[in-house]
Order: C-alpha cells, then structure tokens, then sequence
C-alpha cells in the first residue's frame, strides 16, 4: 500500500516547478488567472457567434516567444479552440 | 578595466551577503584589487561577515554626504592586502542616498579598482534603485525554492528595464541528496525557469555558517561551498571551470554517513 502511494504520488519538485511556471506567467505579463479567465470566457463568446466550439477544453494562455536571448522575448497569447460544428448559424 | 558587479536576489536570506564577501575575497586572493559596497543601509551586515566590524569609522552615506573622502572611509581587510570594504551606515535608512550619489562613487572607485563588488538590499526598493545604478553586471543569488525563484524573476524583470545587458545567475544552499529524492529542484530546473546563465551552484553547507561565525570568508578553504565560490571567482576571472558534480561526492559522503547511522541502529 505504502509503496503504491509513493509511485502514484508526484514529487514535490514537480509540483514546485508546475506552480513556478503557471506564477511566473502571471507574473511576467501583470495579469491575474482571473483575468486570463475573463479573456478566455470573451473570446469562447465570440468565437461562438460563427461557430460551435468546444468552451470546456479551450485553453489560452500567455508565453515569451523563445528567441535567443532573455532580452528580445515579446509576450504573446496563445489559444487552443477545439471547434465542434463550423458550420453553425449559416 | 574595471568591472562593477551588483549581487542581488529580491528575497531576503538566500545568502546576497555570503556571496558577496566569498566572491570579494576570493578574487581578492587571485591577486585583483577589489572593494565591497554595502549598500545595505539601515542593516549594515557585510562587515561582520567579513570581520571587520571593530575597524569602522566612516561609512556609504558619510561619502555620499561629503563628510569625507572615500578613501577615509575604506578598511582593508585583515587577510589580503588588496580587499577593501566600504561599510554602510547603521542609523541612517534607504533614502540617505541617490541613485546618483551612487554612480558618482562608483566612477571613482573604478579608477583603483579592478572588482567592485556592491552587496544589494533585499527588496525592490529606493536600496535596489541606488545598488544597481552603478554596476555593469549583476549575479543573482536564488535558492531552490518557489519564493526565492519567484523573486528572482521579478528581479530580472526590473534589471532588463534598467537595460542590464549581463546577468548571471547563482543558487545557492542546493541539496543534492533531495534533488535525487525529487524534493528539490534542480539547477537545471531553476535555469530552465529563469533562462540565465548559470555562473555557480553552490551546495549547503555547514561550513558557510561556522565561517560566518568566526567573521572568516569561506572561499578557497577545502569545503564544498568553499571550492563553489572559488570556482565563480575563476569563471568571473573567463576562465571554462566544469561545475563540480556534487552527486558524486555526497553519494560518497551518504555511504559513510549511512554506515555510520546503520551501526547506530544496530546498537
């Protein structure tokens, strides 16, 4: 029983690393997870006026775009719209 | 030419200061004519990790202020010839001095010079303002933690916009036994996250703290962190040092340790 919870359960530096990550890009951009979220629910309502998508599983995201050097890195904002019917309302 | 070199981190207590006076004496002892600032005004501490707190006489805010020359202010170290420290004042706070004040004595301190080394408050405050404003370069010190890494890239992000054009990272207390156990991040992970260059790791160690008691600096001494800081010192310095694979020597060093803790058991 023991053994199994410890293969289950994830490492901690894991989880340090997976909480950095999400901090950092609020951090970074000075916009909160609940503004993200507010962005997410506006774009999910427009894209919604031409087509079916898929709100539960849409992400959005902000990320540095790599490029050599910390210093040329520019903000960007990604989303991942799963579109269900793109044939709605025509 | 003269390098102007600004240690900093955001958080407190990850060992800004221990860096300073290991990486100060450490180039100090490889022949350089180096000063440490500390710019820690109101929480004076350089000096006693140095060891030359019963020397001082003039300090920072005093040369800023023109109460005196800056070489009235300076104490030469006990150990080497070439190190000197300019103690920050204890009574005073961080708006004592402008960022200008700073620049102006940095100027002068580079003409007899080759490291100047300025030991930066914690925070991002009016003391991180007037820390920065002189230097070339900065080193910033992290530990392994998601607060301290936190800070730390808050810190990069205001040291872009000053327009620093080199910062290298520094972390600081690394355990390697927990890295293997995955309950500390590794350099690796903390380089990843903060995407600086990596100029050392150094290991956690006894020896940092007992130094620190006896106001001697670590650097070049026999211990693992010791070695860490000597081996900055020589990549401040140009020079491609290997970092030293601590897995190795503590695996070591736990089988002994282990050995000894398995007898303990038995008895």
């Amino acid at each position: 029983m023991k053994i199994k919870n410890l293969l289950r359960r994830k490492k901690s530096n894991e989880i340090a690393k997976d909480r950095l990550k999400i901090l950092l890009i609020s951090d970074r951009v000075n916009c909160s997870q609940e503004m993200l979220e507010m962005i997410k629910q506006d774009i999910a309502k427009v894209i919604s006026k031409y087509m079916k998508i898929d709100t539960k599983s849409m992400e959005i995201q902000i990320s540095k775009t790599e490029t050599k050097g910390r210093n040329a890195k520019n903000p960007s904002l990604y989303a991942n719209i799963p579109i269900l019917d793109l044939n709605k309302g025509t | 030419m003269s390098e102007v070199i600004v240690i900093t981190s955001g958080k407190g207590g990850v060992g800004k200061t221990t860096t300073s006076a290991n990486v100060g004496t450490g180039l100090a002892a490889m022949g350089k004519r180096v000063v440490l600032i500390d710019t820690d005004i109101g929480l004076r501490n350089l000096d006693v990790v140095m060891g030359l707190e019963s020397r001082i006489v003039y300090n920072l805010v005093d040369v800023c202020e023109g109460k005196c020359r800056i070489k009235q202010a300076l104490i030469r170290d006990k150990r080497h010839p070439n190190l000197y420290l300019m103690p920050s004042a204890q009574t005073k706070d961080k708006s004592a001095i402008r960022p200008e004040q700073m620049v102006r004595m940095v100027a002068q301190l580079k003409e007899q010079f080759d490291y100047i080394i300025l030991d930066c408050p914690a925070g991002i405050e009016q003391g991180f303002k007037n820390a920065i404003a002189g230097a070339d370069r900065a080193f910033l010190v992290t530990t392994p933690e998601v607060s301290a890494i936190r800070d730390a890239d808050r810190i990069i992000g205001l040291l872009e916009a000053s327009e620093f054009k080199q910062i290298d990272l520094i972390i600081n207390r690394m355990r390697p036994d927990m890295v293997r156990r995955g309950d500390m991040m590794s350099a690796n992970d903390v380089v990843d996250i903060l995407s600086l260059n990596l100029i050392g790791i150094i290991p956690d160690d006894e020896g940092v703290v007992i130094a620190a008691n006896q106001g001697e600096p670590i650097v070049g001494n026999h211990s693992l962190a010791g070695r860490a800081y000597q081996d900055i010192c020589q990549r401040i310095l140009g020079k491609e040092i290997p970092f030293m694979e601590f897995e190795r020597s503590i695996s070591f060093w736990t089988k002994v340790t282990g050995i000894f803790s398995k007898n303990g058991k038995g008895n």
